[in-house]
């Protein structure tokens, strides 16, 4: 079994700030980290090799610094990392994003594509869906619980707001992980030893055998214009009485405002 | 301070920082509160491989030695000593098959205590031998091919939980010290039972317990050395591992000064933080300064028994005897800057105080220890003339 787990190094901070001049998230003097939800996958990733074996890789896109984020995935025992970096990729949105992604794994080859179900920092749950509409295979969003695995077809418990569906795909397969799923293990003293040495693999746009315009800012569909936090309104009015005088009030203030 | 780790150590005071922050600090206080043994905490110490340390690599371990395992300890201890002296028991146990196991005994038995697959506990202690281990009454008698021991232990760390077993039992009692000799003995092994579980004052997430041989058969092949060395290799282990309690006393230490200082930066009275005021600024200074003492001392030994002296004995009891006297001190003063709070259980420094004492008393009481100290004066003063 080939698995590749897609993660993406994020700034550890509650609060994300945005440069107000740029658009973009201010990263300097923020420590990165590996995006939660990302560490569930790579311990979905190293449990399904633990038990149909095969191999793990991790791959990130990002500037070069992401490969600390590998190195990390590699102390926690992935057998190998790919960083794709390229000024090229810079300014991606989701939808160029997991173009790019989706042509590494090509690269890479894989049986079962592993996401976090989200980042952290841009919150919007797209990468992996949209990787699995690129590579053209399925894909099962918010896994809670892998319950069966062959070479063939995996069963998964997909997390829905009330309960869970039992969903069974075959493989190849793409699945995004909620962190019910498993708890990550920590990494290993030999795996640091090992991360520390380890050679991490980079791919170039040249790499991808791809056009110009479908990666990076050209290839992104969603143009950022402006990015700011919604200003909080605390102007409220309370109507008190008889449910009969608030709905006669309610229809006074509607009226006002010229809604009715 | 910079202790000019090298890039291994400082991954080893990474990780086991982060497992004691992450995985112990949650769980100490119920740990304590059931004298429940961490069973979950001993899988994620295997998993990041923290039970390899100081085993040589040919037997899958990371071939480092006291220091790192100090190191190791230490951070351990700064969350839990409970937890700690389950894992420091583990190598207790593990260093008479490491300094006096045959090839065969170490490829048996090594690979599964560096995986953390197997525990192990080192059994010496019974009701009439603490300080005097001469005083050990438990037998082994030859049998053909092989041994057969009877007789109970006391108060063994890791009791009924470890899997191997390094046992001191007399060959030949007539002897005294001289008639005892060392054994391995697996869990399971016909005649082997454990009985009563002690009820502790602290450290109470380990487990501390009687082991009871009844005609239990131990084939030959598994004495450690030979018939008669059973005291030296007691000696050699505590030597051995003795600096590995020093780490845990600079540990609790900086755990509960950490734990103090927090707290008198929130607490107010007479409308200023505590912290502001000199009394307690001096008693932390106090604190501060004495830990740092002992981790240098502790330090400073673990890398002169890596440098492979011999004469270990006397370093080995200071950083011990110091180290463990400060744990006292500091966490006793802990709970006194702290006042009523310290005292109570909703915070930690109460068990931090309840759980130093015990590093005064075991692997040689500190007074044991200031014998080992003063003797060893004396004939090096005899050397000199």
């Amino acid at each position: 079994m080939k698995i590749v787990v897609c993660i993406k190094q994020v700034p550890d901070t509650a609060e994300v700030r945005i440069n107000p001049e740029t658009n973009t998230l201010v990263r300097d003097g923020v420590p990165s980290i590996i995006n939660p939800y990302d560490l569930h996958a790579l311990e979905a990733g190293l449990q399904i090799k633990e038990l149909t074996g095969g191999t793990v890789t991790a791959l990130t896109m990002g500037p070069p610094q992401a490969e600390d984020a590998l190195r990390e995935a590699i102390a926690m025992g992935v057998d190998d990392a790919v960083l794709l970096t390229d000024r090229a990729f810079a300014g991606s949105d989701t939808w160029a994003t997991a173009y790019t992604l989706s042509r590494a794994v090509k690269k890479i080859g894989f049986d079962i594509i592993l996401c976090g179900k989200q980042a952290i920092d841009g919150d919007t749950a797209q990468v992996g869906p949209e990787m699995a509409e690129f590579l053209d295979i399925p894909h099962i969003a918010y896994v809670k619980a892998i319950d069966e695995i062959s070479t063939e077809r995996i069963r998964v418990k997909r997390m829905m707001e009330e309960g869970y569906d039992i969903v069974e795909s075959p493989i190849p397969v793409l699945l995004t992980v909620v962190k019910e799923i498993n708890e990550p293990r920590l990494p290993s003293l030999k795996g640091k030893m090992r991360a520390k040495k380890a050679e991490i693999k980079k791919l170039g746009f040249d790499a991808l055998e791809t056009d110009e315009h479908l990666v990076g800012l050209k290839g992104s569909p969603t143009q950022v214009k402006d990015i700011f936090a919604p200003e909080m309104k605390k102007d409220r009015k309370v109507l008190k009485g008889s449910p009969e005088e608030i709905v006669e009030q309610l229809i006074g203030v509607l009226k006002e405002m010229k809604c009715l | 301070m910079d202790y000019f780790f090298t890039e291994e150590q400082k991954m080893i005071q990474e990780l086991a920082r982060q497992i004691a922050e992450e995985k112990v600090v949650p769980v100490r206080a119920e740990l304590d509160e059931k004298e429940e043994f961490p069973h979950e905490i001993m899988k994620v110490l295997a998993q990041s491989d923290m039970f390899g340390i100081f085993i040589p690599e040919e037997y899958g371990g990371l071939g480092m030695g006291a220091l790192e395992l100090c190191i190791a300890v230490e951070e351990l201890s700064r969350a839990c000593l409970g937890v700690s002296t389950s894992y420091a028991a583990n190598a207790l146990g593990t260093y008479p098959i490491l300094l006096f196991g045959t090839e065969e005994q170490k490829k048996k038995y090594l690979p599964d205590i560096a995986s953390g697959k197997r525990l192990v506990a080192f059994a010496l202690t019974e009701a009439n031998a603490g300080s005097d281990a001469a005083g050990i009454q438990t037998t082994a008698k030859k049998d053909g091919d092989y041994y057969i021991l009877n007789g109970t232990k006391q108060w063994i760390t890791n009791g009924g939980e470890a899997e191997i077993y390094t046992v001191i039992a007399m060959t030949d009692p007539s002897r005294g010290a001289r008639g005892a000799s060392a054994f391995i003995v697996e869990k399971g092994t016909p005649g082997f039972s454990f009985g009563k579980k002690e009820k502790k004052m602290g450290i109470r997430a380990s487990v501390t317990r009687e082991l009871i041989f009844d005609n239990c058969k131990v084939p030959k092949e598994n004495i450690l050395g030979r018939e008669g060395m059973g005291f030296i290799v007691a000696m050699k282990t505590l030597d051995q591992s003795r600096v590995g309690v020093g780490a845990q006393g600079v540990g609790v230490a900086q755990g509960a000064l950490d734990e103090a200082i927090r707290f008198a930066r929130q607490r107010v009275q007479f409308g200023k933080p505590v912290i502001s005021f000199q009394a307690v600024q001096h008693m932390l200074a106090d604190m501060a300064t004495l830990t740092e003492a002992a981790r240098s001392l502790v330090y400073s030994v673990a890398r002169y028994v890596d440098s492979g002296a011999k004469d270990i004995s006397k370093p080995s009891a200071m950083a011990k005897v110091f180290a463990t006297d400060v744990a006292m001190k500091v966490t006793t003063d802990a709970v006194q800057v702290m006042g009523g709070s310290g005292y109570m259980r909703e915070y930690p420094v109460e068990k931090m105080m309840r759980d130093a004492k015990i590093l005064q008393i075991y692997e040689g009481t500190n007074q044991i220890q200031r014998n080992v100290i003063g003797q060893e004066l004396i004939k090096e003063a005899a050397r000199k003339g």
